[in-house]
């Protein structure tokens, strides 16, 4: 452990610290524009300059190792001066086109201008343009500004692992550019405009729209896939202006994917604002007393046997734990929260949960992905793989779609009956598994998506179970989800109950009459031909296809406009905060269940969301821990059986379009355009 | 004077030819495996003790560099590069001995290679030195013939290749780190130090980086002995050089010499004197562009070595006397290299990036006098701004001329400044 | 000064729309490649932009900068930074003789302006342009890297020195009529020796001095 001096004050680092990373340990603070500590360290915008004894120049301590004995000087005159200059050369050719850039405010460029910069400039020359790059439809680029601090480039070649940024040319002439002005084939390019100290690169849908300060910031959560990722909703007025990333290193790290991001255009659109009722065949606005009595007129006298509910991708814990117990009181068991029809054991946690966590994956040593895009379907869970597969020595394994991940595997196969090769040890895989300290698993929806889930879910069982996957120091089997309502319906128990119908079930019973009653809770994933005649309450908050075949609609609360419980695919319960109000008439929509309750005369026994939560928790204590993860025990799960050859299929045909929001986004619209092959189906996520 | 016994580069002009069996009439190749069977240790001591110091500008002790390598490296590789990527205006020693004198480079690095333990050997040759890299391989593909190198060198039972590597045009792969970028297959970069190329260089390996005739000399040094090469110029600057003298001269030439021969003596000798005689010299760049210009004062008695060309605040370089004369516009002569480090500028570093095009506007206004007085001194601050805050001593080598200008020729700038605005008041404001 | 022609400002009018190397240039980088460990193929990146450049006439189009990228298997935008740092590989057409002067200092102190002058007169284009012919492209360059032979010009792979502006017709007219001029010094110096012969090693620049 090296021991060294920074401004008069003894430190003791970790071999390897430097002293950049020393002086932030102090709380010294040392500008820094190319360095980034998610990234690789260039040293090439010099800003970091401190002064070293014994050595003859300042030094980058971005990049230098701390040595025992060092003595280093963070704020003398030698280190003020070089900060100085460096800032001076960073502005000579930067425009003053500061009132116009989206980075105004918020820039730190301008940030440390105002620490080191001079009050005027003394560049007579003409200062450098140079021409704009497209970077795709989220990117916008003004390159004159840009000081070439190589942030996008190292993070597009490193985290995204999508190499289509460089710098071009050399000396004053260095450009940063797309090969041949190509939009970016990543996922994760919005973080571009994250990364970008300056105003060079911007988020395209935000371009000119506000200004940091006028916003308000509410820290909330990601719904549009089962990660989780924590992020920032900028608002203003009712308005969502913006989506960022907060850093969260159990799961997002501090990116964001671009739907994530970039969706929030579809909160504005399509949106359910007061309640309707079908009257002659056409959805006519009503007040909500009307909307519940339609409800309730239709439940009177009737059998709970005859009454279903399916919940939604995007549905909070809150509003189907209370659906749950609405259901529970009309004598209804049919309830199922796997709208997209996947098959497995939910008595068991561990067979459902991703149990190493996301950045568990950091400590595997062997990746096998059965039946997944993880790259579309957990954006974040395939950055962290990539993450694992750049620090190196890691075999990567894919049983499924052959995809471009980012990273290289091995395809093994494409179908369940590889992982019974695996458990008997006849594949030549099982020789990799074997010598494995932590083999790690992910199982994605394309395994569970099909009529032998239950056995597929079982021969992954079994071999995890054969190569110790379940250990007591290692949980290496993981369920990668798609939907961020799905682990938090099955933690508060929205599953078919003592002889009720799943999904399957329902669906079949609506079309063959024997259901008459069912409520959709944000369900647009399925196929509502097969709702039959059955009478259709749609609670949600877009006119999407459940809203089209309601004949009840029930405006509830995006992820935006309501505080409410999700559980990631780790079984992780966090919360989305209310960041702005819901339209129109729109209620949260657990208030939307407790209020039609008292109209159908089951009244549930909370008046507010913290009893609500306290019932939750005492049903389930998982949710008492919000923002950690509980421990999942093992136990047999899923259905020993015969397994269909059929090559697993990815649930999600398009990355861009999964869900009502993103469907509803315009941004996301035109991503579907430029990125999404036209050959590719562009429709939904699920069936 | 060195006595021609005393010489090097035998064939440094190319009147012999540069094949194998000339070079070995001319003593090179000879009994070389006597020379590695002395061992690594004894080559590195007999090197240091040489005196030697690196022929690429630096002038850092070669033996020295060398004993920084790690010993024993069993997991990896470990490269010796030749830096052959000569570029420094006013440099043109290395092309000579690549065409002339293979060989000799040749045989020192298989010596170089074998003293830190290397298996393999990259030259690097600047890219438009096609003809001359013709010539290094044709001698490398006789040297493998004669089974001088490859497996089993000189018989020695030690395996060693040699490869050579065209560059592409860019100055700055002439620093060691660039280099070893360009020849992973990148862009000429420089890279932080540390780590040293010693401990991670080429590949990540353990690499060392010498010049052509820094390795080109040891095989004589090793046949002669440390004493012979020590007991030529003075100490601490020990040795033979080879010398381009360009310019203002009757007779440009590159000549080798003895370290620490008066700059005078060097020109009158082998140079032909100065174009008008000696008492028409202006000024002369002694050690190539990036170092300061000195006044005719200064060059009446300066030693071309190291130390004494640090001793008058410029530095001995590559040995490249650029020679001006009194008809030179010594303003414009600084300027055109200003605009040449421009041009060479990587671009990854901030201060060399924006810097040294902001230095060489000022230059380009200053050589019609269209500036300010004052902008003298905000371009030596600039100068300033550079000097020690980059990754590579590019910002430097752009930095010094400037100063070495002003240090010197001021007057001579505010007076074209002063005409400048007598002659256009108006377009001066 | 203006940077040479091939630095910047590239214009893709003339891009072709396909590149394949030849059977022998394929062999070729083969050979090239196989001078580097195994898994650094990317090290032959520069001498493969080489053998596109030549095969393409001189000059090197994306795709052919694509093609070193794919046969390499290295990302395309690593190529083209590649291929747009270095100077020597011409991103527009250049004509068949593609003269390059020095003008770097040395090179300028001994007349090198003079000469940039004479060969604009002689072609009739200027810095960075093509005769319309497309047989010559006039270029400046920085330091050759022959300063005692100043001033010095590149044609092709060739350097020619001691030139006078006087040399300029007649390096032309015989580029002209298809023959190569003499490379090396114009003036009759065998290399870098002083005009008139060396002042040293006496015993080793008479034996072969004229062949």
């Amino acid at each position: 452990m090296p021991k060294l001096t920074i401004d008069g004050i003894e430190i003791e680092v970790e071999p390897g610290t430097s002293i950049l990373q020393a002086c932030e340990q102090l709380g010294i603070e040392i500008p820094r524009f190319c360095y980034h500590e998610r990234l690789s360290v260039p040293a090439n915008c010099r800003m970091c300059l401190v002064e070293m004894e014994r050595a003859p120049k300042p030094v980058a301590s971005c990049a230098m190792p701390c040595g025992d004995g060092m003595v280093v000087k963070t704020n003398s005159e030698t280190v003020l001066k070089a900060r100085k200059g460096v800032m001076e050369f960073l502005l000579i050719n930067h425009p003053l086109d500061c009132p116009i850039c989206d980075q105004g405010g918020e820039c730190d460029l301008q940030d440390q201008a105002m620490a080191y910069g001079f009050d005027r400039g003394r560049y007579l020359e003409n200062k450098r343009a140079v021409q704009d790059k497209y970077m795709g439809p989220v990117i916008k680029t003004i390159m004159t500004r840009c000081i070439h601090c190589t942030r996008c480039v190292r993070f597009i070649n490193e985290v995204a692992g999508v190499p289509d940024v460089g710098a071009v040319n050399r000396g004053e002439h260095m450009e940063i550019t797309t090969f041949v002005e190509k939009a970016i084939g990543s996922e994760l390019s919005g973080n571009l405009a994250d990364v970008c100290p300056v105003g060079a690169l911007t988020h395209k849908p935000y371009a000119f729209t506000a200004r940091p300060w006028e916003l308000r910031k509410t820290e909330t959560i990601d719904v549009l896939d089962a990660v989780g990722c924590n992020i920032r909703v900028d608002t203003r007025g009712s308005e969502v202006m913006r989506v960022l990333p907060r850093v969260n290193d159990d799961i997002n790290e501090e990116w964001l994917s671009d739907k994530s991001r970039y969706a929030y255009d579809g909160l504005k659109r399509q949106r359910l604002d007061r309640p309707y009722v079908r009257k002659n065949g056409k959805l006519v606005p009503v007040g909500w007393h009307e909307a519940f009595s339609a409800v309730a007129a239709k439940l009177k006298g009737l059998p709970g046997n005859r009454v279903a509910a399916i919940s939604g991708d995007l549905a909070d814990v809150e509003a189907q734990f209370a659906l749950k117990e609405l259901l529970g009181r009309l004598g209804s068991a049919n309830l199922d929260c796997r709208q997209d029809g996947a098959r497995f054991d939910t008595s068991v946690r561990a067979g459902y949960l991703f149990n190493s966590g996301i950045a568990g994956i950091e400590k595997a040593d062997v990746i096998l992905l059965v039946g997944t895009n993880p790259r579309w379907e957990g954006t974040l869970v395939n950055a962290r793989i990539r993450k694992r597969y750049l620090a190196g020595n890691v075999k990567i394994a894919l049983i499924g779609e052959q995809k471009d991940l980012t990273y290289p595997y091995a395809h093994i196969g494409t179908g369940p009956e590889v992982l019974q090769q695996l458990s008997d040890g006849s594949h030549a895989f099982s020789e990799t598994l074997r010598n494995a300290k932590n083999p790690l698993m992910i199982v994605g929806m394309g395994a569970f998506q099909r009529a032998d889930g239950l056995a597929v879910q079982a021969a992954a069982r079994i071999v995890g179970e054969v190569y110790g996957m379940f250990r007591d120091d290692w949980a290496g089997f993981n369920v990668l989800h798609t939907a961020a309502g799905r682990v938090g319906g099955i933690e508060a128990g929205f599953l078919p109950g003592e002889g009720g119908r799943d999904i399957h079930g329902i669906l079949d019973g609506a079309s063959k009459g024997e259901i008459d009653f069912v409520y959709l809770l944000g369900a647009d994933e399925i196929d509502t031909a097969k709702l039959g005649k059955a009478f259709v309450v749609y609670q949600g908050h877009h006119g999407d296809a459940g809203a089209h075949r309601a004949d009840v609609i029930l405006p509830g609360a995006a992820y935006t406009e309501k505080n409410a419980v999700y559980v990631n695919t780790e079984g992780r319960p966090q919360l989305a905060r209310l960041a702005t109000f819901p339209p129109g008439e729109a209620r949260e929509d657990w208030k939307i269940v407790r209020a039609l309750s008292e109209a159908v005369g089951a009244t549930l026994p909370y008046d507010t969301q913290t009893q609500l939560r306290q019932r939750l928790m005492a049903a389930n204590p998982i949710f008492a821990a919000v923002g950690q993860t509980t421990p999942a025990a093992w136990a047999p799960f899923g259905a020993q059986g015969p397994v269909d050859a059929a090559p697993f299929v990815s649930p999600v045909a398009n990355f861009y379009m999964t869900d009502p929001i993103s469907r509803a986004s315009v941004t996301m619209a035109n991503c579907t355009e430029a990125l999404v092959g036209p050959a590719q189906e562009r429709t939904g996520t699920h069936g | 004077m060195l006595r021609d016994e005393d010489r090097i580069f035998t064939n440094l002009y190319g009147f012999q030819d540069f094949g194998l069996d000339a070079a070995r009439k001319r003593g090179d190749w000879d009994n070389t495996a006597a020379i590695l069977q002395n061992g690594r240790e004894w080559i590195i001591e007999q090197v240091k003790e040489s005196g030697l110091r690196g022929r690429g500008g630096a002038g850092f002790s070669t033996g020295m560099k060398w004993s920084f390598m790690p010993k024993n490296v069993v997991d990896k590789p470990v490269y010796l590069v030749i830096n052959a990527d000569e570029g420094e205006p006013g440099t043109c020693k290395d092309r000579d001995i690549l065409r002339h004198d293979p060989h000799k480079l040749i045989e020192g690095c298989l010596i170089a290679g074998f003293a830190i333990g290397a298996s393999a050997c990259y030259i690097y040759i600047r890219g438009e030195f096609y003809n001359e890299g013709s010539n290094v391989q044709r001698a490398i593909d006789e040297a493998y013939a004669a089974g001088l190198i490859g497996k089993n060198a000189c018989g020695t039972g030690y395996s060693y290749d040699v490869y050579i590597h065209r560059g592409a045009g860019a100055y700055i792969c002439g620093e060691e780190t660039a280099l070893i970028e360009s020849i992973e297959g990148k862009k000429g970069q420089p890279r932080n130090k540390p780590p040293f190329p010693a401990q991670a260089g080429l590949y990540s390996c353990p690499t060392t980086v010498n010049n052509v005739e820094s390795i080109a000399v040891v095989p004589t040094i090793l046949r002669r002995g440390a004493g012979w090469f020590a007991g030529i110029g003075r100490p601490k600057n020990t040795g033979t050089k080879l010398f381009c003298i360009s310019g203002h001269v009757n007779k440009p030439c590159n000549v080798e010499e003895e370290m620490g021969i008066p700059l005078k003596e060097l020109i009158e000798r082998h140079a032909g004197g100065v174009r008008g005689g000696w008492d028409n010299l202006l000024a002369v760049i002694p050690g190539g562009s990036s170092v300061p210009l000195m006044p005719k004062e200064t060059c009446d008695t300066v030693l071309m070595d190291f130390d004494s060309l640090r001793d008058v605040r410029s530095g001995l370089g590559t040995a490249a006397v650029i020679v001006m004369d009194k008809s030179t516009d010594v303003v414009k002569a600084i300027a055109r290299l200003s605009s040449f480090y421009a041009h060479e500028s990587c671009g990854q570093c901030t201060p060399c990036r924006e810097g040294t095009g902001w230095m060489s506007r000022i230059m380009q206004r200053m050589v019609t006098g269209n500036a300010r007085v004052e902008e003298i001194d905000l371009l030596l601050q600039v100068t300033k701004q550079i000097e020690g805050h980059t990754i590579c001593a590019l910002g430097d080598a752009a930095a010094w001329p400037i100063q070495g200008l002003f240090r010197h020729f001021r007057p001579e700038v505010e007076r074209r400044i002063q005409a400048y605005r007598n002659a256009a008041p108006l377009a001066a404001e | 000064m203006s940077a040479p022609a091939s630095d910047h400002g590239h214009q893709h009018g003339h891009e072709p729309t396909s590149f394949a190397f030849t059977q022998e240039n394929l062999e070729l980088a083969k050979r090239i490649i196989a001078k580097y460990p195994e898994g650094k193929q990317a090290s032959a990146c520069m001498p493969l932009l080489d053998v596109a450049q030549r095969q393409n006439g001189g000059w090197l189009p994306r795709v052919a900068m694509d093609a070193v990228a794919d046969l390499l298997g290295m990302p395309r935008i690593r190529v083209y930074e590649v291929a747009t740092f270095y100077t020597m590989y011409n991103k527009n057409p250049v004509g068949k003789h593609h003269i390059q002067v020095c003008t770097t200092t040395p090179c300028w102190l001994r007349g090198s302006d003079d000469i940039v002058h004479a060969c604009k007169n002689k072609l009739g284009i200027g810095l960075g342009e093509t005769t319309a012919d497309g047989q010559f492209t006039l270029g400046e360059v920085e330091c050759s890297g022959a300063c005692v032979n100043a001033p010095v010009v590149q044609i092709g792979d060739d350097y020619y020195e001691d030139v006078a502006p006087e040399h300029i017709d007649g390096i032309v007219e015989a580029l002209k009529r298809g023959e190569t001029p003499k490379p090396g010094s114009q003036i009759g110096r065998r290399s870098s020796e002083p005009v008139g012969g060396p002042t040293t090693l006496a015993a080793f620049t008479t034996t072969q001095a004229d062949d």
